[in-house]
């Protein structure tokens, strides 16, 4: 077997408390589907027939429920850890590290993408990578976003990512929150690599294949625990690393503990010597200019696949979602009504608005740009633009429900008018309530 | 081949040799007419079994029509016969002899049959069918050409990088081992390249291949096996057509599977296998270079105050040169170069990082450099058994230099090279490289941008070309120094080794 694929659906959603409060994020509905079923479908998509599912109890129940993940063909093999929030996603590496057998695919749950999957994991392949991952150009966010006030909030913690000349050669990560003082470049990557380039604009899909080594290496060093935060940024530095790359330091204590950490990560496999008997008669070299064989003779090599077309969005804030229900419904051929809703004839629907099962839409209603959910009743004289309406929502007569979101099972009272706001679930919203 | 076609010949009647001869002055006096445009159709449009006529023909020319059903009937039946005395022979490298000599000679009388290698064949949409469905037995995904191909060339395979086979293939792949599908991507990606590179990195995913089989029930190992490599060896075909080296390598490595006796245990056969496969590595290539180069140096074939010149990057002759500086031999060495591949650079790179001291030229150059020069030592990818040296595109241009300079041309070969095709001009079997690898971009501009769009444009990126035995002086093996006439010699004796 090649990969095994991991999807990490444990995630609480700590930047959009609002929607997450009584549902886990994992199962947002998105275009009427649970937000973990578009990594399933982009994985099932591909070809792979087992996921290793880590994720809550909570989210586990919700599973066993929903139809749409019940339709998915795959195995899902669900692992449960707590609820508290402490493990982060490398520690829920680590503890199904008894289960991985080969290298792995690890994917976030709140990623919904069109990519080529075959594009990140050629680049693991091709040149035995010990990390390939996807990023994005980040798109602005046009939607207004219901219960913020005022300008866009100051720019979130930016990203720099430097890549090389044919841009996929992973150099270097940081954080900006981690540069306190400047962004500082170790001279050992400019002298292999003189032209990097810096790019701030990226989104991390958080989609990584890893050597099973890697998973090896965490089940030794305990202290890591978050795949993006820590391991990323750590395998990304360890390319350029002098203990990597020369064993002839053996003499030093400190270098003596370094190699054990890293023994895992530099595993050879029991063919080394015919590799690199065919690495040298190979007359092909990943760059010219300096007298170092292939890859600089770096055994630890990190790539990433930048998509500059395409959606690849990561479900993690209120903006994000409402974009992505927007988006999402266009990455299928679905018809937009499912067929058991209940649809008055004068009721007038905008082509680009989905109507989930079992709804009751009466007359005189308009639904334009809008997603609304299961089960959801939308009574007469309704106006709803630009919105999001959960499942199990009961919309009185005349209301007027414009850009805002609507969590599951809450009530709107007759004539309210709502621009811009965010209803939690179950909320009841008097009548004539104005906001 | 030759007695196979006696004894076909034998089971003609009186009455069809006579219809055959009259047919033959027939189509000869219709040829002399048509002489030009056939010589020309001649190398590509060979139709062995579609064509009506007995003898080879091109099928431009009419063909009696009483005799078609009967002469069909009567080839199809010589040709289960060949079948099936032909168990072992497997691989796209055209094996037949005389593949490209579409014109029987007047005096044979016999219809000889030859089928050409479907990688040859690409314009013929009936062999493409085929290959289709070949490819869908073997669930392996099609992969398809790419851009306008220049008419001389457009028997012949051309795929773009940009659309890797990998697309149409499931992602933990389960059809093909995930070993293989590594290698072919690096094939087509050409991080390995390079004829000894290639065989070995081949020869290494087998190894793996080995290792993880499990005999299925009912089944024998020896069989088996053979069975589960085929759809590998397609594939990998697909992704980058196989070398004479690769072909050579596969046809052993079958020949070890299936002698393999019944009674062995799984463990057993593996072990045996694996360590077959190191002892060829170790024996063909990685002894056969100590060897080449120890001949070169002891016989003097570099001497103090050389300067020799090498093409492009082969690992052979890298190896030999350093060799060389190793024992303290004092020469120099010019490097030609020649775009696409530029893979000279390679080749620099090494030899300067010994110490030794290089100068860099592009193939434009080459005639200005060679008074300069007292020797010329060229890889090779494979030798034919005619004595022609296939080599990266450019070589001959060097020999032929050479020759008018009267400078000696060497080349350096390892015997398990050595393929029995026969091939004169470069045009018949020959590997067609991504077009797009020609557009370079120079200061902001790329002239070459919209290529596609111009329907009379084509770009043609050959990767391989001939060399004629006369312009090459010696060539060094592992065997000794023979002259390039005794490849049969030594290609005979490897088979009755065999």
């Amino acid at each position: 077997m090649e990969l095994q694929a991991v999807l990490m659906a444990a995630g609480g959603g700590s930047r959009m408390t609002d929607l997450t409060y009584n549902t886990p994020k994992a199962m947002l509905p998105v275009g009427n589907k649970p937000l973990m079923w578009y990594p399933l479908n982009l994985l099932e998509k591909v070809g792979f027939e087992e996921v290793i599912v880590i994720t809550t109890k909570e989210v586990q129940k919700a599973m066993s429920t929903d139809l749409k993940i019940k339709d998915v063909k795959m195995k899902l093999d669900v692992v449960s850890i707590q609820e508290d929030g402490d493990m982060g996603t490398a520690d829920a590496l680590r503890h199904i590290q008894p289960k991985i057998k080969t290298d792995i695919l690890v994917l976030s749950c709140d990623l919904i993408t069109d990519v080529a999957l075959h594009e990140v994991v050629d680049l693991f392949r091709a040149h035995n990578a010990t990390m390939a991952m996807l990023m994005s150009k980040a798109h602005e966010f046009t939607e207004t976003v219901p219960g913020q006030k005022g300008k866009k909030k100051t720019a979130e913690q930016r990203d720099f990512v430097g890549v090389d000349k044919s841009g996929k050669r992973l150099l270097f990560m940081a954080n900006e929150a981690d540069l306190e003082d400047g962004l500082s470049i170790r001279k050992s990557i400019m002298r292999k690599h003189p032209r990097m380039l810096i790019k701030t604009g990226l989104v991390d899909a958080h989609l990584y294949c890893l050597k099973k080594a890697v998973v090896d290496f965490l089940t030794e060093n305990k202290s890591i625990s978050s795949i993006r935060g820590e391991l990323v940024p750590y395998l990304v530095r360890k390319q350029f690393s002098k203990t990597v790359n020369s064993q002839k330091l053996k003499d030093d204590t400190d270098d003596q503990t370094q190699e054990k950490n890293d023994g895992p990560l530099l595993i050879s496999s029991r063919d080394e010597p015919l590799l690199q008997l065919a690495q040298e008669r190979s007359c092909w070299n990943d760059h010219r200019g300096d007298m170092s064989e292939a890859y600089h003779g770096g055994k630890l090599r990190c790539y990433v696949h930048i998509m500059d077309q395409g959606l690849c969005c990561r479900v993690n804030t209120l903006a994000a979602y409402i974009e992505v229900n927007r988006l999402a419904p266009k990455l299928f051929e679905e018809p937009s009504v499912h067929p058991s809703a209940d649809i008055s004839e004068r009721c007038q629907m905008g082509s680009d608005s989905i109507i989930g099962a079992v709804c009751h839409i009466a007359d005189k209603t308009s639904i334009k740009r809008s997603t609304i959910g299961n089960f959801t009743t939308v009574k007469e004289k309704v106006k709803v633009t630009n919105s999001i309406i959960m499942h199990g929502v009961t919309i009185e007569e005349g209301c007027n429900i414009q850009g805002s979101v609507i969590c599951s099972n809450a009530v709107i009272g007759r004539g309210a008018d709502l621009k811009y706001c965010l209803v939690g679930n179950g909320q009841h919203i008097e009548p004539e309530g104005k906001s | 081949m030759l007695s196979l076609i006696v004894s076909e010949g034998k089971d003609l009647t009186k009455e069809e040799k006579q219809r055959l001869r009259k047919e033959k002055k027939q189509q000869k006096k219709i040829k002399e007419k048509k002489d030009d445009k056939a010589s020309q159709e001649n190398e590509k449009e060979k139709k062995p079994v579609t064509s009506a006529a007995p003898a080879s023909q091109p099928p431009t020319q009419p063909t009696p029509t009483k005799t078609k059903a009967e002469l069909k009937a009567e080839r199809r039946a010589r040709q289960e016969a060949e079948r099936a005395s032909k168990q072992t022979k497997k691989g796209e490298t055209g094996q037949q002899a005389a593949t490209s000599k579409p014109k029987a000679p007047p005096s044979d009388l016999q219809p000889v049959v030859k089928r050409l290698p479907e990688h040859i064949q690409v314009d013929n949409p009936d062999v493409l069918k085929k290959l289709a469905k070949k490819l869908e037995r073997q669930q392996i995904p099609l992969r398809s050409d790419y851009g306008y191909k220049v008419s001389l060339f457009s028997h012949l395979h051309q795929y773009s990088r940009k659309a890797p086979l990998t697309q149409q293939l499931s992602i933990p792949s389960t059809v093909i081992h995930p070993a293989i599908v590594r290698l072919g991507l690096q094939y087509s990606h050409g991080i390995v390249a390079g004829s000894n590179a290639r065989s070995v990195a081949l020869l290494h995913a087998f190894k793996q291949v080995i290792r993880d089989y499990t005999t299925p029930q009912n089944e024998e190992l020896s069989r088996d096996l053979v069975n589960k490599l085929k759809p590998y060896i397609s594939f990998l075909n697909q992704c980058r057509p196989l070398s004479a080296s690769m072909g050579n390598a596969i046809k052993y490595i079958k020949k070890e599977i299936s002698n393999i006796p019944s009674n062995c245990k799984e463990d057993e056969a593996k072990n045996k296998l694996l360590n077959c496969i190191e002892s060829y590595i170790n024996e063909k290539i990685i002894l056969a270079g100590v060897a080449i180069a120890k001949c070169a140096i002891e016989k003097q074939k570099i001497s103090d105050g050389d300067v020799i010149l090498v093409y492009g990057c082969s690992s052979l002759v890298n190896h030999i040169l350093c060799k060389a500086f190793e024992k303290n031999r004092k020469f120099r060495v010019i490097v030609v170069d020649s775009r696409p591949r530029l893979e000279g650079k390679e080749a620099l790179r090494r030899l300067v990082q010994k110490g030794i001291s290089c100068t860099y030229v592009l193939i434009s150059a080459v005639s200005y450099i060679l008074p300069e020069v007292s020797k010329v030592f060229l890889g090779a990818h494979a030798l034919l058994a005619n004595g022609y040296v296939m080599s990266r595109v450019g070589t001959s241009q060097i020999a032929l230099v050479a020759k008018a300079f009267n400078v000696p041309v060497l080349v350096c070969c390892e015997t398990y090279k050595f393929c029995d095709r026969v091939q004169t001009d470069s045009f018949v079997s020959n590997e067609l490289d991504d077009p797009d690898d020609l557009i370079v971009t120079r200061k902001g501009t790329t002239p070459l941008e919209g290529w596609e769009n111009e329907s009379s444009l084509g770009l043609l990126n050959l990767v391989y070309d001939v060399t004629p035995p006369d312009f090459v002086d010696l060539v060094i093996t592992e065997l000794g120094m023979i002259p390039c006439t005794s490849v049969p010699v030594v290609l005979r004796v490897k088979n009755v080794d065999q």
